[in-house]
């Protein structure tokens, strides 16, 4: 089987124990999740899911529309990498002395384009946002200064498709509406 | 129009009447008391069976809703109440049958505090339910019901629970009836897409050897009609599932049998020579498939299925007709040509001659020895002029019920497919006798089986359900003794079973009975059960070590059908 990272967009209602129901459908064949991010979406009540894993496209297939066919899910749609545009973000904690002892860390921070959002006498927080190999190769270079903590987010994503299926979907339900009388 | 104050329970029952519900069954208990009460106020309008278990509370359901069409209800309680209809909540999610199951649930300040009887079945019951909702608040009931139902019976249908909080059921609501044919995140059934449609005809006009697959679909979407016209028009054979076995009749001379593991050979071989497979309403299951890496790889398939998540999840398909197959198969009829296949069907005939001599002859016309499962089978449905509801336990009974029972008349058969339920068959049957109050209803069960829900008997004994039970007792697990007989050098580890007096077990609870073992008497016992008021258990002391011929075995190519020894 041909396997590579999948990204999966899912859009759902906002209501308790949707998230549990898309990820039992991950747990039953065997899949493990790589990433996992879920907030509320720009439309009111809908939440929008970004959930990566490696897999083959046979298997892709099949578990989107299973979610899909979940009854709070509006829809899901799965992308490999080169359809969609994503970022992480990654936060690390280093010791104070490594920022004041010399200008390394500093060095660092410029040239990976990150940001340094706390310095204190105790320890400074960085936050870098990029692909993974990004937040990876600064976590490389920090770890041999004395990182303290170091934590990266799910992947969240979008599509490079000008057509928002979402929005779509949404217009063709509301018309929908229109013909079986509203709920 | 004036809201009127009354309590959470009052709000379900009403919901539940404005839902068409008239039967329930059921089994009360602390969490659920405030809606027993409310029964109590309804019962000349709600039938409320009692059962002797919950899991037969959910199993009757089952049976009432896949006679009748409608979706089976029934109410438990918490906490071992709601646990002990899950394997029929699972059942019904594997067989696509509506049902609503309310379960009592703890007072929401109890929530999430191991609270008595209290248990989280929203989250134990989510895979296996179309839904399963929590009713925190009184208000939130007429929705959440009509949403239930709702959801149970539209699209591909299946299992909805509510577990009903305590509190809810006591608090006071203004009710107002509600309607719901719509949620937004839902689509029952796709619309028609006009190019899979002309794509399909187009496949079918110019197949030289067409076969039909129909499954339980047909009936769901009640087809029959639509089926019946596309298969002619285009003079194509078919094969059925277990679950779709009724809906085509089985005179029909374009039905060509069972598919499957116990299915019949044609349609089986001939899934691997025909040159376009049609799929209607049925989702390749691996008990219909065998090895995926062999089936119909000649082919060419078109699928019509009602869920789009069941196009290619199997078989990989040619064109994909997805929709409710009422309309789609009438959206491709009018594109087919009237067409003859003669050629092509008549070559069944070589396949059904190999099945009768090695398999059915003997099976249905022993001269002599123990009384054979299939002559059972064959008598009570010609006994009953093809007109029974046939339910069935799980089995070798089940195998030989579905291969030698006809069937004239739609929604005839009531057997638990996907989950392959042992105990479904008592509490199912009792069900069917509700949803079909009119008809002959048949239980075929081994002794295993009838043994897993017999405290059932008990309902029938109570609600005066009519039920003709053949149990048919070869006093083994037959269907695991065949296999460790042909897979396991007949090591027949834990399948011998000593059996109780039955005869005493059946005048235990007032039902009538006659044991059988002799095959001149068969006759006339059959008689005896048509003719008797109310329930029946007869009793065929059928061949020990029968065994259920054509088999794929497990995973092998559906051309390689054992025939026999
Ligand atoms: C609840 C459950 N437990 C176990 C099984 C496995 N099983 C399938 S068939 C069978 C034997 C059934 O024996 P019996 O009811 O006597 O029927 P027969 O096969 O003899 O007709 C068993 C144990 C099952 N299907 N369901």
């Amino acid at each position: 089987m041909n396997k590579k990272l999948y990204t999966i967009n899912v859009y759902s209602e906002n209501v308790a124990g949707v998230l549990n129901q898309v990820t039992t459908i991950f747990t039953r064949r065997q899949l493990n999740i790589e990433t996992l991010s879920v907030s509320a979406s720009s439309i009111q009540g809908i939440h929008k899911y970004t959930i990566t894993v490696y897999t083959d496209a046979a298997t892709i297939e099949k578990v989107t529309k299973q979610i899909e066919k979940r009854i709070d899910v509006m829809q899901a749609h799965y992308y490999t990498d080169d359809q969609i545009i994503f970022q992480e973000v990654a936060l690390y904690k280093v010791p104070a002395v490594s920022l004041l002892g010399s200008n390394k860390v500093e060095k660092l921070v410029r040239k990976h384009n990150a940001r340094i959002l706390e310095v204190n006498q105790t320890y400074a927080v960085i936050e870098l946002t990029g692909h993974p190999d990004d937040t990876q190769a600064l976590y490389d270079e920090l770890m041999p200064m004395g990182l303290w903590q170091f934590v990266r987010s799910g992947r969240i994503a979008i599509t490079k498709s000008p057509v928002e299926r979402l929005s779509n979907f949404l217009a063709l339900i509301e018309s929908r509406k229109g013909k079986n009388g509203a709920e | 129009m004036d809201k009127q104050l009354v309590t959470g329970s009052e709000a379900l029952i009403r919901s539940l009447l404005k839902e068409g519900v008239d039967t329930i069954f059921g089994y009360p208990g602390g969490a659920i008391m405030p809606v027993y009460d409310c029964l109590y106020d309804h019962k000349h309008e709600l039938n409320h069976v009692l059962v002797r278990h919950e899991q037969g509370a959910a199993h009757a359901a089952q049976g009432y809703a896949r006679v009748s069409g409608k979706v089976g209800v029934c109410i438990v309680t918490s906490g071992p109440g709601a646990t002990n209809t899950i394997t029929g909540i699972g059942d019904a999610m594997l067989d696509s049958t509506p049902m609503v199951v309310i379960a009592g649930q703890v007072g929401a300040a109890l929530l999430g505090t191991d609270a008595f009887q209290e248990i989280d079945l929203v989250s134990l019951t989510q895979p296996i339910t179309k839904w399963s909702y929590q009713i925190r608040h009184a208000d939130d009931i007429p929705w959440a019901v009509a949403r239930a139902f709702y959801i149970a019976r539209s699209g591909r249908p299946g299992p909805v629970v509510l577990d009903f909080a305590k509190n809810a059921q006591l608090a006071k609501v203004e009710y107002e009836p509600q309607t719901i044919n719509f949620i937004r995140s839902y689509q029952p059934y796709l619309d028609i897409d006009e190019e899979a449609v002309c794509a399909a005809a187009q496949l079918i006009n110019f197949a030289k050897k067409p076969l039909a697959l129909v499954g339980q679909g047909v009936e769901l979407g009640d087809a029959q009609k639509e089926l019946l016209e596309f298969l002619e028009k285009a003079d194509i054979p078919a094969g059925k599932t277990l679950l779709g076995l009724s809906a085509l009749p089985t005179a029909h001379p374009l039905n060509k049998g069972m598919l499957g593991m116990h299915g019949n050979l044609g349609p089986n071989v001939k899934t691997n020579e025909c040159d376009v497979l049609i799929a209607i309403g049925m989702r390749f299951d691996d008990r219909v498939t065998g090895d995926l890496h062999t089936y119909a790889k000649q082919a060419k398939v078109i699928h019509f299925d009602i869920d789009p998540a069941e196009i290619n999840k199997n078989v990989k398909t040619t064109v994909a007709v997805v929709g409710n197959c009422k309309e789609t198969l009438a959206a491709v009829t009018a594109h087919l040509k009237e067409n003859k296949h003669t050629e092509w069907i008549e070559s069944f005939k070589e396949s059904e001659e190999t099945e009768y001599n090695s398999v059915i002859q003997g099976e249905l016309n022993p001269v002599e020895g123990p009384i054979t499962m299939g002559e059972v089978v064959n008598r009570i449905s010609v006994a009953t002029n093809h007109e029974a509801v046939l339910v069935t336990d799980v089995g070798q009974n089940q195998m030989m019920a579905a291969r030698y029972f006809q069937f004239t008349k739609n929604r005839s058969i009531v057997t638990s497919g996907g989950l392959g339920t042992m105990g479904f068959g008592l509490p199912a049957s009792i069900g069917a006798s509700f949803g079909a109050p009119d008809r002959t209803i048949c239980l075929f069960c081994g002794d295993g089986g009838i043994q897993m829900n017999i405290q059932e008997l008990g309902t029938i004994m109570e609600s005066g359900a009519t039920v003709k039970i053949i149990l048919l007792n070869n006093s083994y697990l037959g269907m695991v003794r065949q296999w460790q007989e042909l897979f396991f050098h007949e090591r027949y580890s834990s399948t011998p079973m000593k059996n109780p007096d039955y005869m005493k077990i059946a005048s235990a609870y007032g039902i009538k009975s006659r044991a059988v073992h002799l095959r001149e008497e068969l006759g006339e016992a059959i008689q005896e059960m048509l003719n008797a008021e109310g329930s029946f258990l007869l009793e065929v002391g059928v061949i020990e070590k029968g065994m259920v011929y054509p088999m794929t075995p497990a995973g092998a190519t559906v051309t390689n059908m054992l025939l026999g020894y």
